[in-house]
């Protein structure tokens, strides 16, 4: 009973706030739609019972991506109302687009059924008396250890990528040079004089 | 009230999809809702795997659906490295220049 009520408010609050997300006139007002929208799929992991996966959202979609998108949404000095101008020329396609789309998934949705041997056809069944973080650290560790490495991969290629592209070399910065620093020697750096009495070093 | 079965989620990650592709549609010069929209088809397609796993009782949905977060993750951090360099080439984002970025 509760299960479903839950259910029933954090779908509700998904699909609003995704909803939002698409037609918010100012971007930053979508961005926090988005927030929210990721925090209801989390609900709904929850209820689920992928809590793994449900705090991953938060931390990684909240945490790092929405913060990320924010970021980018306030630091670019865009005129907003510009960008929104051709919204609703737009909008009889994209909305015919889009209810041919939810008729075709409805169609699918309803006729689908699931096969006799899906039962047997699992690649990884769930192990009893495990929770749920303790069973995907089994199956990721050991059967797709691999396919976790891979992901790593993308991360960092993501991540040389995203650093290649945004640096930039200003003109005129004073910049510590350590092999300049470290290369110097004592004939370079130290000045012998021989200073006679009364006369001081001069010019 | 109903039961809540594998259904309810599926119909929930369909209407999520159909409004990420109509995002896509009617934010055609607004590369940041875009990205946005595409990050929700990715949400929604999340939802799936998930529920498909929990239902079925196999692990592997859920690993899959780990993956796809981390390429969407990524997704999003190249996308919008590539949108501040081309916020700063030309001072606006609209879509219509973007061939402009060929070589």
């Amino acid at each position: 009973m509760l299960a479903s009520l839950a259910f029933w408010a954090f779908s509700g609050v998904a699909i609003a706030s995704a909803f939002m997300v698409v037609i918010a006139r100012n971007p930053v007002r979508s961005v926090l739609f988005l927030i929210l929208a990721f925090f209801s799929a989390a609900g709904l992991f929850v209820l689920l019972g992928a809590e793994f996966l449900a705090m991953l959202l938060i931390v990684v979609y909240v945490g790092a991506v929405a913060v990320l998108f924010l970021f980018v949404v306030m630091m670019l000095d865009i005129d907003f109302a510009e960008l929104k101008q051709g919204f609703l020329s737009y909008l009889p396609l994209g909305g015919a687009f889009a209810l041919v789309l939810a008729a075709l998934l409805a169609m699918t949705v309803a006729t689908w059924q699931a096969s006799d041997q899906a039962e047997s056809l699992r690649a990884a069944a769930m192990p009893d008396g495990m929770s749920n973080i303790e069973a995907l650290g089994t199956v990721i560790y050991d059967q797709y250890v691999y396919f976790f490495q891979a992901a790593g991969l993308v991360l960092l290629v993501a991540m040389i990528g995203a650093i290649v592209l945004t640096l930039r070399h200003k003109e005129g910065v004073k910049r510590q040079s350590v092999t300049a620093q470290v290369g110097r020697d004592r004939n370079e750096a130290i000045e012998m004089l021989d200073i006679k009495p009364g006369q001081g070093i001069g010019e | 009230m109903m039961e809540i079965g594998l259904g309810h989620y599926l119909a929930v990650a369909a209407v999520l999809f159909t409004i990420g592709v109509f995002g896509i549609f009617v934010n055609r010069k607004n590369v940041i809702i875009l990205l946005m929209s595409i990050e929700l088809i990715l949400l929604s397609v999340n939802v799936n795997l998930v529920a498909f796993s929990a239902f079925l009782g196999d692990l592997a949905g859920q690993v899959f659906a780990l993956f796809v977060l981390t390429v969407a993750a990524a997704e999003a951090a190249v996308g919008l490295a590539i949108l501040v360099v081309y916020f700063r080439n030309r001072g606006d984002i609209s879509v219509e220049g973007v061939n402009l970025m060929k070589g």
